[in-house]
């Protein structure tokens, strides 16, 4: 059966719409589409269908907080001064007043205590930051876990992926930008780990620095950097993000009408737009609230840079906590010199290579997916993550590395809140980051297909009313009552998962197809992947337990009374028809 | 409803079998109470209304925040914090939700709320095209003639891949001239004789001062120039430079404790040894100093040193001991450094063992 | 706690409290009935004499401190994890007595690296006793007078300079291990820097002149008193200080920022999409066009 379109609305009025006289807005229409064409554009998208779910609007989050970013950073432009001039300060704040320090501090100092609101837009940027970098994450993970990234949105994962890495440079140069103590700190750090790069290595650290480190150039370098370079990339790359989110319309959870020919949802005007607009004001003011109410990075406590000083807890800000976890948890000694020169191990590992290959590991998932599985269909239904058993465990495997590498980029705010040793707490997670992970993947995997056939016992048995019936002869059962068919529906519209075999190894005369290797490769791989998944039940299967329950059913009608367990009270049994599916 | 193969064929032998549920199709709309109900809609607008009132009203109560909480030398105070940002923030927050909620208050009580069907398009451009435009890239190769002209193509790519040359090469004078020196990195101010002083405030330390345990934060006398120590004054990016690598933490142990390097033995004071401040895993400066067990912690990855075994590394990432300073008394009795680090402090670097 | 405290010179110096009174009479008590307080040091004014009090002192210590510190107090030669069980007391000072008790941190529960503050065991009175057996056993630094450490006596200028160069020594010296805010950090194996919010001036005073447990030392001769009494202004400072930016969230860095950026911001954010994602009520009613 093909789609009926004849159903398809292009209108969710109820009423005929009506030519009406062009006023004063329809004649600077006509002006506009005159010399802009807007019109066949606009036509297409204004009413363009976008599915509904929370999950959805993850994304969001991170797209609504980088205008945040942009409209407080402009306002920060007024007053920062990007140089490491010398100054004596001689603001309002009194603990600091005759101290030296750069421009740079002095002006952030200043917008903090001597511009209205200066210390609030400081915060906001700041909170604003952190929660950018956190919505792609959580957006990413709605994305991998529901596979979403399968054909044909590989590119646009990849090119998340990249706004991922440019939200994190981002976010450390500005870090870096007031001057204050723990922000050189994190610098030095950095200009450590370039030290380390082999070959070139010292010359990266003396050309960034305009010599010897710290300088007196790096500020005005960073803040170029932070201003123009990453904020250019990161806005096209948004929108190319955004261009091809609509070029392929968005993903939608199957159910009932929704297939992989459609996209059911509300329009872009008005109910998208109102909705996305709404929550763009909502993302600012949970944002103003926190800069308002929540203190972060008191420059002031700070203090100046200053390359002799440091303080406990110098961490850096948590999307590079990770990677520095990485780093705490190196054990001592790796360093080798070799023909005389230095190879260090101990930052080479955690920093300089570790972060790329999972940045690669990660851009790469929806390719190796796509290659194990040998699908070149295009995907626009979503999966659950119970659906994908091995990919969900790959997702809880790699965020249970990430998870712990953070955790031990916090040991020493473990150490003292938990009244750990920082000592023990690193040995343990030089273990866990190996153990955890695979543990991790063992039980996800587990619990996937646990859940899935859990599904298909609903699907064969009905749903567990938690009604005990006891039969003449004293025997105890649960009563078990079908599932409606929108419920039931959805729970098998996935497709049936196929191992990919080698059976084409040879052709007719005998020759090996010349790809053989990496075909049998693919075939365990794809083996790998998908032999314990529960497959959802065949028509014949669904019959057979269906006559079952018919024959219960008809056992039950031999008593005198019906057995829902409700024969003597109001209540009736749960109407399944009125459950939104939504809510399962 | 079958799924149909979508129109270029996959490759994955798939045989299809009836779905074991067919769709019921999109369930049939149920209306809104907001719909239905004159009342529930006015509820709604009143509400909608409220929310934008409210909103008004707080970014009014922001203006009037803005001028009346004081800043700058006298702030203004709330609970102990201060009264403009959180004034501000509360005000400009509330604002910003109140607009948001209502919105999407709108959309959900009282735009429509039907949904509508929209089909998909494979993302592919239909066949047709791509070979119009295959025929039109190679007619524009074609024409252009750079497939035949293998001289003019390959000389074309030279020039313009060189461009990279300058690019680069530009690049050089991000460290102009002598900047890019990178041998001084294995120097740093110390010289023989120049007296070890307190940070921050400069003064000299007579060895006879320095008590069992105490930990001097201290750097080279030459950065706190005086009249009678007849330094030059330093400013900007050589203070900088010289107060990052001349870093030092003094400590006086009990002298037997001491288990000195070979070579070092008389690098020493009466227990009081030096060390550069610097760790050696990324260059944090260190002195999270236990006198007890003479260990110090850089407070950035952990590594752990015993100052009382040449510094060597106890736990943590660091690879290398932190350099030692040798020390030596002066005949005033102030404690003076016998020469340079006798290696580069702070992080590895590729060069090091080279210089 | 400061009120109750009668060491020796201080209630001369500057009580006028209730206590004043009563004071004032146990001296002319003492001084019109016995030789002994007329032929004693200047600053032996106080009630009970220098050598009662030792031996006052000397009892407490048997009773409660010898069993670690030895009946002399010569300590334990005991090492453990690279501690000393009970380190001699010989020449550590009535100062180091008058903060380890002061703060209730000796007598200990259980000897450890780590000595916790807890409620005091003794009363002010057995405190200076204890101080003043101890320092009779070998010369060690004496408690400091509040002039020391309290920067009331200076003009409003020297005051602001003061701070200022306190919070100059106090980054260099003592963030490492307390953090830039004062409030504590992770030290190897367990220990940790306490919090030193709250913590009296005198005793500040205290553990920079005798280094407490694991704390090094910055004795006199190298942090002068004049500095020490900076640190100590620098950190009642910013305490006084409102929190210009709201709350503080532990004062502890990037770590409890990034914890509610993720509960906060990420938690109430992902609860606005779910609400905006949610349907509405239905209505058992059908529409009627009007």
């Amino acid at each position: 059966m093909s789609v009926d379109t004849s159903k398809v609305a292009t209108s969710n009025r109820t009423d005929a719409a009506t030519a009406s006289k062009p006023g004063p807005a329809g004649s600077l229409a006509s002006w506009a589409d005159d010399r802009l064409g807007l019109a066949t554009m606009m036509k297409k998208n204004l009413r363009k269908v976008f599915p509904d779910h929370w999950s959805f609007m993850l994304g969001e989050i991170a797209l609504w907080s980088f205008v945040v970013l942009l409209l407080t950073g402009v306002f920060l432009t007024l007053w920062f001064t990007p140089s490491m001039g010398e100054v004596t300060y001689e603001g309002s704040y009194d603990q600091l007043r005759g101290i030296g320090m750069s421009e740079a501090m002095a002006s952030t100092l200043h917008i903090s205590f001597d511009v209205r609101g200066g210390l609030l837009m400081r915060q906001m940027h700041h909170w604003a930051a952190m929660i950018f970098i956190a919505a792609m994450m959580v957006h990413l993970l709605r994305v991998a876990f529901t596979g979403a990234y399968r054909k044909p949105r590989e590119l646009n994962w990849v090119i998340g992926c990249v706004l991922l890495l440019l939200g994190t440079l981002e976010g450390f140069t500005g870090y870096s930008l007031p001057d204050d103590l723990l922000s050189g700190t994190g610098v030095r750090a950095a200009d450590g780990f370039m030290k380390a790069s082999p070959v070139i290595g010292t010359y990266m650290s003396f050309l960034l620095f305009g010599g010897e480190f710290p300088g007196e150039s790096i500020i005005p370098r960073l803040y170029i950097v932070h201003v123009l370079l990453i904020p250019g990339i990161l806005l096209a790359l948004i929108a190319a993000h955004m261009l091809l989110l609509v070029y392929h319309k968005h993903t939608q959870w199957p159910g009932p009408g929704r297939t992989e020919q459609n996209v059911v949802g509300f329009p872009m005007l008005p109910v998208y737009a109102a909705k996305a607009g709404g929550f763009f004001f909502m993302v600012f003011g949970v944002v103003a609230l926190m800069g308002g109410l929540l203190s972060i990075n008191p420059v002031w406590k700070f203090g100046p840079y200053d390359p002799t000083k440091v303080t406990a807890g110098s961490q850096p800000d948590w999307y590079m906590g990770w990677p520095d976890g990485a780093l705490r948890i190196m054990p001592s000694h790796l360093e080798t010199v070799l023909f005389g020169y230095t190879i260090s191990w101990n930052v080479l590992i955690p920093i300089l290579l570790l972060p790329p290959m999972m940045l690669v590991i990660l851009m790469l998932l929806p390719f190796i997916e796509g290659w194990i599985t040998g699908d070149k269909r295009d995907h626009h239904l979503l999966q659950r993550p119970r659906n994908a058993p091995t990919r969900t465990a790959v997702m809880v495997s790699l965020m249970t590395f990430y998870g712990l590498l953070w955790a031990a980029g916090g040991n020493d705010i473990i150490a003292i809140k938990l009244h750990a040793s920082i000592n023990q707490i690193t040995y343990f997670m030089r273990g866990a980051v190996f153990l955890g992970p695979a543990l991790a993947f063992w039980i996800t995997r587990r619990w996937c297909i646990s859940l899935q056939r859990h599904d298909n016992e609903k699907l064969l048995h009905g749903y567990e009313t938690g009604i005990i019936t006891r039969s003449p002869e004293g025997q105890y059962a649960e009563r078990h009552l079908p599932i409606n068919e929108k419920t039931a529906y959805t729970l098998t519209a996935r497709e049936r998962d196929e191992v990919f075999t080698v059976g084409s190894d040879t052709d007719a005369a005998g020759v090996a197809a010349p790809n053989s290797r990496s075909e049998r490769l693919r075939a365990r791989l794809s083996r790998w992947m998908y032999v314990h998944n529960v497959q959802k039940p065949t028509v014949a299967e669904l019959e057979e337990a269906h006559h079952h329950a018919e024959h219960e059913a008809e056992l039950a009608a031999g008593l005198d009374h019906p057995v829902d367990g409700h024969q003597f009270d109001d209540h009736r049994l749960r109407d399944t028809d009125d459950v939104p599916l939504r809510d399962h | 409803m079958s799924i149909e193969t979508p129109p270029h064929e996959s490759h994955v032998p798939t045989h299809r079998e009836a779905e074991p549920i067919p769709d019921p199709g999109l369930p049939p709309h149920h209306w809104r109470p907001t719909d239905v109900d004159p009342k529930a809609e006015k509820r709604a607008e009143r509400q909608i209304a409220a929310m934008f009132i409210a909103a008004m009203i707080s970014a009014v109560l922001f203006v009037v925040a803005y001028f009346s909480f004081e800043v700058g030398d006298n702030w203004d105070t709330f609970a102990g914090m201060g009264a403009s940002t959180v004034a501000l923030g509360v005000t400009l927050g509330l604002t910003l939700l109140l607009i948001g909620i209502a919105i999407i208050h709108l959309a959900r009580k009282l735009m429509s709320d039907v949904e509508m069907v929209e089909m998909r398009h494979s993302a592919a451009s239909p066949p047709e095209d791509r070979e119009a435009t295959i025929e039109a890239l190679n007619a524009g190769l074609d024409e252009a003639g750079i497939g035949r002209r293998p001289l003019v193509r390959n000389t074309m790519l030279g020039a313009v891949g060189i461009l990279g040359l300058p690019a680069v090469v530009l690049l050089r004078d991000l460290a102009p001239g002598d900047e890019l020196d990178i041998s001084k990195l294995a120097h740093t101010i110390w010289e023989p004789g120049m007296r070890l002083v307190r940070d921050v405030v400069g003064t000299p330390i007579l060895a006879s001062e320095v008590e069992m345990g105490d930990l001097i934060n201290a750097a080279p006398e030459a950065l706190f120039p005086t009249e009678e120590n007849g330094y030059e004054e330093l400013h900007g990016a050589e203070l900088q430079v010289n107060k990052a690598k001349g870093a030092i933490i003094i400590v006086r142990m009990e002298p037997e404790n001491i288990i000195p390097a070979k070579g070092r033995e008389k690098w020493t004071v009466d227990g009081i040894i030096c060390y550069s401040k610097i760790c050696t895993h990324v260059g944090c400066p260190i002195s999270l100093y236990e006198r007890t067990t003479h260990h110090v912690l850089c407070p950035c990855h952990q590594s752990t040193f015993d100052l009382a075994d040449h510094a060597k590394v106890i736990f943590g990432p660091a690879a290398r001991p932190l350099p030692q300073l040798p020390l030596a008394v002066d005949e005033a009795g102030y404690l003076v450094a016998q020469s340079d680090f006798t290696e580069p402090i702070g992080a590895s670097y590729w060069e090091r063992e080279k210089q | 706690m400061r009120v109750l405290n009668r060491t020796a010179g201080r209630l001369s110096r500057h009580r006028r409290g209730p206590l004043a009174g009563l004071a004032v009479l146990l001296l002319g008590l003492l001084i019109s009935g016995s030789l002994y307080t007329a032929l004693a040091p200047a600053q032996a004014d106080n009630q009970p004499s220098e050598t009662d009090q030792v031996a006052q002192g000397k009892e407490l210590f048997l009773a409660s401190c010898a069993f670690c510190h030895g009946k002399n107090g010569e300590g334990m030669p005991t090492v453990r994890e690279g501690y000393q069980v009970g380190p001699s007391l010989v020449g550590v000072g009535a100062a180091a007595v008058d903060f380890q008790v002061g703060t209730g941190r000796m007598p200990m529960a259980s000897p450890g690296a780590q000595a916790p503050r807890k409620p005091v065991a003794f009363n002010d009175e057995e405190t200076a006793a204890l101080a003043a057996y101890v320092a009779s056993l070998a010369p060690g630094p004496a408690i400091p007078n509040e002039s020391d450490y309290s920067i009331e006596g200076l003009s409003d200028e020297e005051r602001e300079e003061a701070i200022s160069r306190g919070g100059q020594i106090f980054l260099t010296n003592c963030t490492a291990c307390h953090n830039f805010n004062g409030r504590g950090g992770a030290m190897p194996r367990g220990g940790y820097a306490p919090n030193l919010h709250g913590v009296e001036g005198k005793y500040i005073f205290e553990a920079l002149l005798t280094g407490p447990q694991a704390m090094p030392n910055f004795s006199n001769g190298n942090l002068s008193p004049d500095e020490k009494r900076d640190v100590i202004a620098y950190l009642g400072s910013i305490q006084d200080t409102p929190e210009y930016a709201g709350f503080t969230l532990g004062g502890l860095g990037p770590v409890s920022e990034g914890m509610f950026a993720w509960l906060a911001g990420i938690g109430s954010l992902v609860g606005a999409a779910i609400w905006i994602a949610s349907h509405t009520t239905r209505s058992k009613k059908s529409k009627v066009n009007a």
